[in-house]
């Protein structure tokens, strides 16, 4: 391990952690607060995008490559349920 | 395609996401035995793909897509759990014993009777999932 490497992770852990964490926190306010369904939906794609984000930090910051893959698979799926609430949405309209 | 699918853009990804998500599920089956991944988070990736291919189509087109009843998926996949777990009674061995091949076909690795296991239970969740989303979606 060199030293750009040990660099890169504790700034990571130390900087992008906390900040994507403050992120979620804010983002579940919206999604707990949200005035109306629509803004409920947006936040809850908000929080996916935010987990891929911590899951790809928290590989790097940890060196775990396997986690990458399941950010993957998150970054793949997680769209299919604002999808699904877009059509609930359009079909009670 | 019959009908006019809801949103272009939707449809047109769903068409290029499709064989990507199911190219993705092979590689999670394959690396399960050692790794994180398996059978049945590769067929619930499966399955996904082929609800978004449903949503953003119809489930008629899915269906055709899919070219097989997903109820006879699940029948096909518990016979090769079966045969799987039979094949080392054959041996003399315990019921469902673990049978490795002394050779590894390149780029895969090593087939053996717990792989054939993954692969049922591969075909036995997308059975079951798929069955679930398309009665709920044409209801």
């Amino acid at each position: 391990m060199n030293d750009y490497q040990e660099v890169l992770q504790l700034f990571m852990i130390y900087v992008i952690l906390p900040l994507l964490t403050i992120g979620l926190l804010l983002t579940l306010w919206r999604l707990v607060r949200g005035p109306t369904f629509a803004d409920r939906v947006v936040a809850l794609d908000k929080l996916s995008v935010i987990a891929i984000g911590i899951i790809l930090a928290y590989a790097i910051g940890l060196d775990r490559p396997v986690y990458v893959d399941i950010a993957l698979i998150v970054a793949m799926l997680s769209f299919l349920t604002t999808v699904g609430f877009g059509y609930y949405i359009e079909r009670r309209v | 395609m019959k009908r006019r699918p809801a949103s272009v853009i939707f449809a047109t990804g769903a068409r290029y996401i499709l064989p990507l998500m199911l190219l993705f599920a092979f590689f999670i089956l394959l690396r399960g035995h050692n790794e994180p991944g398996g059978g049945f988070i590769g067929g619930l990736v499966v399955a996904c793909g082929f609800a978004l291919f449903a949503l953003a189509y119809s489930v008629a087109d899915a269906r055709q897509i899919l070219r097989v009843d997903p109820i006879q998926l699940i029948g096909w996949g518990l016979l090769l759990a079966l045969l799987s777990g039979l094949l080392s009674l054959l041996l003399g061995l315990p019921f469902m014993t673990g049978l490795w091949p002394d050779f590894a076909i390149p780029a895969i690795g090593k087939v053996g009777t717990p792989t054939i296991f993954d692969v049922a239970v591969f075909l036995v969740v997308i059975g079951v999932v798929l069955n679930v989303v398309f009665s709920l979606a044409e209801s």
